[in-house]
């Protein structure tokens, strides 16, 4: 980049990188560091021990459920939403634009009260679930609600923006020759589209697997059953299992650390930009 | 082949066309010719079923296909930027038309690639099939969505701005070609332009449009000799337009820089103020004596040329008059 005419002197601009550099490395870098050294702490057996205790296990497989579940939902529901935002007219548009962000702006717990006041026990389905015997609250549905309200927005989010600008040329093209609307999105937008979905569902996911606070409120924590890795992490923090709960945390840390990569990699290789991200 | 009818078209409040009448016979090349804004593109997508008119009728080939998507009007769009699908070979984007076909009409992959390859060699793309959209020029892709219109046999082409986004050299060679080609296979067809250079020279015929209307229609020739409006002979050419005197007001005569006669005795006289060579001609330009407007005049440039500040009298021998309204009360010579 050339020189802008607003470009501050070099000792500003060292003195700015240098404070830059600092917070991250102490707000990012060091608790990430400080999770694998806590983990490691007594070395490789107890960590991996902890791993591998049944409720632990349970933990991580409850998690890879969900994930499995609502990753693959939000991706059919956040390309539907962006396709019919940016090829079509409809009334409702607006409305439909501000609720695609309102997990992003209402707190997790606050979304989590929501599913509880609508099948909880005393909620407004309650009696009718509790008739036919269906739980959701403090089972694995509710998880999964929580987890899909939650993720909702991430692949909405990064298809929009693209979609806007690549504008309904290369459809009409297609429909012109003669494709029919199924056709159009195989062979025209999902190739077009490939690499922000790809983006944005790696985000959902890692969103998915780390979600606490929605989760916490529906899960009701029951071990080996309703506790996903990061509840988990915070039973085994709160018994001063501080290698358990380190390990596991270890896990989403990793996950965290391989999104970053692959998000990375993908910005490089494809060139996305930055915009409309979280 | 073509029959518009009253076809009128509104974005929320803004009247983007008002009654437009159009008839086309096959194997016509017709332009759309008018600024920015009057409604070209907008027509050309009504016509293909892009865009749905708010009343009016549209035939094609004696079918009211008024309600009829543009999967089922069988004609061939080029859209101003191309639409090439770019994660896709140009052979994969030209036979695509084909390989979205279904039943019994369609071909089996081999046909559908070697009526690509058959295709390529039209548009004079030969042994670039292999490549990506991004690994050609502008004039390149221009050609190749050409022929992906074509692969579907249209019984209509329609190009919307064809040359528009290309430099001047590439777009003098591709008007001639594209000009040979509409004479080679005789597909009626209508491309939108706001170039009347590019409009005189391929059309048979031009339609000015303005503001959602059609201003007039008739040969490239006709439309240049003769506009019927001040917007016409304003937009469509060069235009001298002086008020006239002891008439209502707002009346005005309008001459091209060239139609005029050079006498000594002549009715007006400009004050030279710039001089310049235009092709094969002097370029005058200055004010007129008298009343103050600013006219141009084109002078032979076998003769010398003239001097600033000269003063030069002449006469148009060839005038049209327009009354405030717009009407032609006055034509032809005078
Ligand atoms: N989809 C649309 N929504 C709202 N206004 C539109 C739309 N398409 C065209 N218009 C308006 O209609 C008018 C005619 O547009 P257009 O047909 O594209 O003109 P042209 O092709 O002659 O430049 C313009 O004022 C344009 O802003
Ligand atoms: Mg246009």
């Amino acid at each position: 980049m050339s020189m802008a005419p607003t470009s501050e002197s070099p000792l500003a601009r060292a003195a700015l990188i240098t404070v830059a550099l600092v917070f991250l490395g102490f707000f990012l870098l060091l608790p990430l560091l400080a999770v694998f050294s806590e983990a490691l702490r007594q070395g490789a057996g107890p960590f991996l021990d902890a791993l591998h205790t049944p409720d632990a296990l349970a933990a991580i497989r409850l998690t890879l459920l969900i994930a499995a579940i609502s990753v693959p939902l939000n991706m059919v529901f956040g390309v539907a939403a962006s396709w019919a935002i940016t090829k079509f007219q409809f009334p409702g548009k607006a409305l439909l634009i501000t609720l695609i962000d309102l997990p992003f702006s209402v707190s997790p717990v606050v979304s989590g009260l929501i599913f509880v006041l609508l099948f909880g026990a005393n909620g407004l389905f309650g009696a009718w679930l509790a008739e036919h015997d269906l739980k959701i609250i403090f089972a694995v549905p509710g998880i999964v609600l929580a987890t899909v309200f939650i993720t909702f927005p991430f692949v909405a989010r990064e298809l929009i923006p693209l979609m806007l600008e690549q504008g309904k040329d290369d459809e009409e093209a297609a429909i012109s020759l003669g494709a029919n609307g199924w056709q159009t999105f195989w062979h025209v937008t999902l190739p077009n589209i490939r690499w922000g979905l790809l983006y944005g569902v790696l985000l959902c996911n890692a969103r998915a697997m780390g979600e606490f606070g929605a989760v916490s409120v529906v899960s009701g924590h029951i071990r080996g059953e309703t506790n996903t890795m990061p509840l988990h992490v915070e039973i085994l923090y709160n018994e001063y299992d501080f290698v358990g709960a380190f390990a596991v945390a270890s896990l989403l840390a990793l996950l965290a650390l391989v999104t970053l990569i692959a998000k990375t990699v993908l910005e490089w290789r494809f060139g996305l930009h930055a915009g409309a991200r979280h | 082949m073509i029959h518009l009818r009253g076809i009128t078209k509104r974005f929320g409040d803004y009247p983007a066309l008002h009654g437009i009448d159009l008839d086309v016979a096959p194997g016509e090349f017709i332009a759309l010719l008018g600024p920015s804004g009057s409604g070209k593109t907008t027509l050309l997508r009504i016509i293909a079923g892009l865009e749905f008119q708010d009343s009016g009728t549209v035939l094609l080939g004696g079918e009211d296909v008024s309600s009829l998507p543009v999967a089922q009007r069988h004609v061939g769009f080029v859209f101003q930027h191309y639409a090439l699908f770019r994660h896709m070979t140009v052979a994969d984007n030209v036979a695509f038309g084909l390989s979205v076909r279904r039943g019994k009409d369609r071909l089996p992959k081999a046909a559908r690639h070697a009526r690509a390859e058959e295709l390529l060699r039209l548009v004079q793309l030969e042994g670039l099939g292999s490549r990506y959209p991004g690994q050609l020029s502008g004039g390149q892709r221009q050609r190749v969505a050409l022929a992906r219109a074509l692969a579907i046999e249209p019984r209509l082409l329609l190009l919307d701005e064809p040359f528009g986004a290309l430099d001047a050299k590439v777009r003098k060679d591709l008007r001639r070609w594209l000009r040979d080609l509409h004479k080679q296979m005789g597909l009626t067809s209508i491309f939108v332009t706001h170039d009347q250079e590019e409009a005189l020279e391929l059309a048979d015929r031009v339609v000015v449009m303005n503001q959602g209307r059609i201003e007039q229609i008739g040969a490239p020739d006709a439309v240049y000799m003769n506009p019927e409006t001040p917007f016409v002979s304003h937009f469509v050419g060069e235009t001298n337009r002086l008020p006239v005197p002891g008439t209502a007001a707002g009346s005005e005569i309008h001459f091209r820089p060239h139609e005029i006669t050079l006498a000594p005795d002549g009715a007006e006289a400009l004050l030279v103020d710039n001089v310049f060579r235009k092709g094969a001609v002097w370029r005058a330009e200055g004010l007129l004596e008298g009343s103050g407007q600013f006219v141009e005049l084109d002078l032979p440039s076998s003769g010398e040329a003239p001097r600033l500040g000269q003063t030069i009298r002449f006469n148009p021998h060839r005038a049209r008059m327009f009354n405030a309204n717009g009407d032609q009360t006055q034509g032809e010579t005078r």
